[in-house]
């Protein structure tokens, strides 16, 4: 396998076959909580996405210089400092540089700092033992594959808006089964890529 | 000895994560308006959207600004409007309001024109030839401003919104949702309501509805403020005017005002 079929696969099986949300059930809370809406939850993914892709490309300098060999029991803990520091710079970075960006992100940038799908991520990482720039591709697949989870369960909540539910069902029971339902969708997909 | 180096490790990093923060949060700080800040401070924060602004913040940036009024704010009503008031340093004269629906037409009122049987929404029922209701100005009665309501103001009895005075905070959504804009922000106090909005003339509207406006002046002829004037076919109070004497309540034999 050449270089950038190695890439695309990559890609692809953070998009689709080990989507974030579907597949690994990480980043549940915005899946559910920030949904409601398809504009909301593309500023959701676009933050998402940003977070992700920074903070994989500050971890892993981190944990293969600094951690390795001795210290790896360590990377949780440290990811979740780094990423909060992180998060919180990039927040202050576009507050003063790039305000339009800033606005447009809103409360979701804060949010991030604890999600577990930025987390996941790089720790996905250095479980494979990916070098710095599949690292990076792995990390925008899956934040592109958060996005595309967020716009396909908004669009599904918005139609469930004006659908005939069943009053026990209404609410959060009909939210959870159709996110079952999309999950299970993307079972579909198990096997390709890798 | 062995623990110290991954304690030593953990406190640089988060050491170095920390200064980096805030110095960058002193270099890069943005100056935020201090009044803004005050301003926001005496906001409610229901983000309800009432004041026209995409949120309390944004209203607090317009009131700093200059661009507001401080009275815009529905659910502080006029604590909050004076409140603000004190801290611009302007007079200010805030009226308390309320939600009315203007419609008494209940299902006993109206007849149908047909069976409707699709979904149960106002909104859906007004696209199906403006609703099965004679009255085509009337309300529809499947509670779209009760689901609206943010605050638990509205239940429906006998399938007609009825609006609790004492928990309505005058956000206004509920007059965005009803299809046929029959709800209106009136002043708390009044006294006097019009509870019609039918705009067709005579016999059309008797045929409608037992309890419609069916613009024969009466009201407005016998108002001795002159606050009660017919528009375009339906009694029309001007609450800056109208002393409650309910003169025009009197006189009306089609009993709209309530």
């Amino acid at each position: 396998m050449n270089n950038s079929t190695a890439i695309a696969s990559i890609l692809l099986a953070g998009i689709l076959t080990n989507n974030m949300v579907l597949s690994k059930f990480l980043g549940i809370c915005p899946f559910l909580g920030v949904s409601k809406k398809v504009n909301t939850a593309f500023s959701m993914s676009i933050a998402v996405t940003l977070v992700m892709v920074v903070a994989s490309a500050v971890t892993w300098p981190i944990y293969h210089y600094l951690l390795m060999p001795n210290y790896t029991y360590l990377e949780t803990i440290v990811f979740i400092l780094v990423i909060a520091a992180i998060v919180q710079f990039i927040e202050i970075f576009l507050k003063r540089f790039i305000k339009p960006v800033y606005n447009a992100l809103g409360i979701y940038l804060p949010l991030i700092t604890t999600n577990c799908a930025v987390l996941g991520i790089t720790q996905i990482n250095t479980a494979n033992q990916l070098d710095f720039v599949r690292s990076m591709i792995n990390a925008l697949g899956a934040g592109l594959g958060f996005m595309l989870a967020m716009l396909l369960f908004s669009g599904v909540r918005e139609r469930l808006e004006t659908a005939n539910i069943p009053e026990f069902l209404k609410g959060l029971p009909i939210t959870l089964i159709s996110a079952a339902l999309v999950s299970l969708s993307f079972l579909g997909f198990a096997g390709i890529g890798g | 000895m062995e623990i110290l180096s991954p304690i030593i490790l953990l406190a640089v990093i988060g050491l170095i994560a920390g200064i980096g923060l805030s110095l960058a949060s002193k270099f890069m700080a943005v100056p935020v308006d201090e009044k803004q800040e005050k301003v926001r401070e005496c906001l409610p924060g229901a983000n309800c959207g009432a004041c026209g602004y995409s949120g309390c913040d944004g209203y607090a940036a317009a009131v700093a600004a200059g661009e507001a009024e401080p009275n815009k704010c529905a659910p502080g009503g006029a604590s909050t409007a004076k409140a603000l008031a004190d801290l611009l340093g302007v007079a200010v004269e805030a009226e308390p309001k309320v939600a009315f629906v203007g419609c008494n037409g209940t299902p006993e009122c109206t007849k149908q024109r047909f069976e409707y049987q699709g979904m149960q929404s106002c909104a859906a029922a007004n696209l199906v030839h403006g609703g099965p209701n004679a009255c085509s100005f009337g309300c529809l009665g499947f509670g779209d401003c009760f689901r609206a309501c943010p605050f638990d103001a509205i239940r429906m009895e006998n399938g007609r919104p009825v609006i609790c005075v004492d928990q309505c905070v005058g956000c206004g959504k509920c007059a965005e949702t009803c299809p046929k804009s029959l709800i209106s922000l009136i002043p708390q106090t009044a006294k006097v309501r019009v509870g019609c909005s039918n705009k067709q003339r005579g016999p059309a509207v008797v045929k409608a509805c037992s309890v419609s406006c069916i613009a024969c002046m009466q009201c407005e002829k016998n108002c001795p403020s002159g606050a009660v004037k017919v528009i375009d076919n339906v009694a029309v109070i001007d609450y800056n005017l109208c002393t409650g004497c309910g003169k025009c309540a009197e006189v009306c034999k089609r009993k709209v005002f309530c």
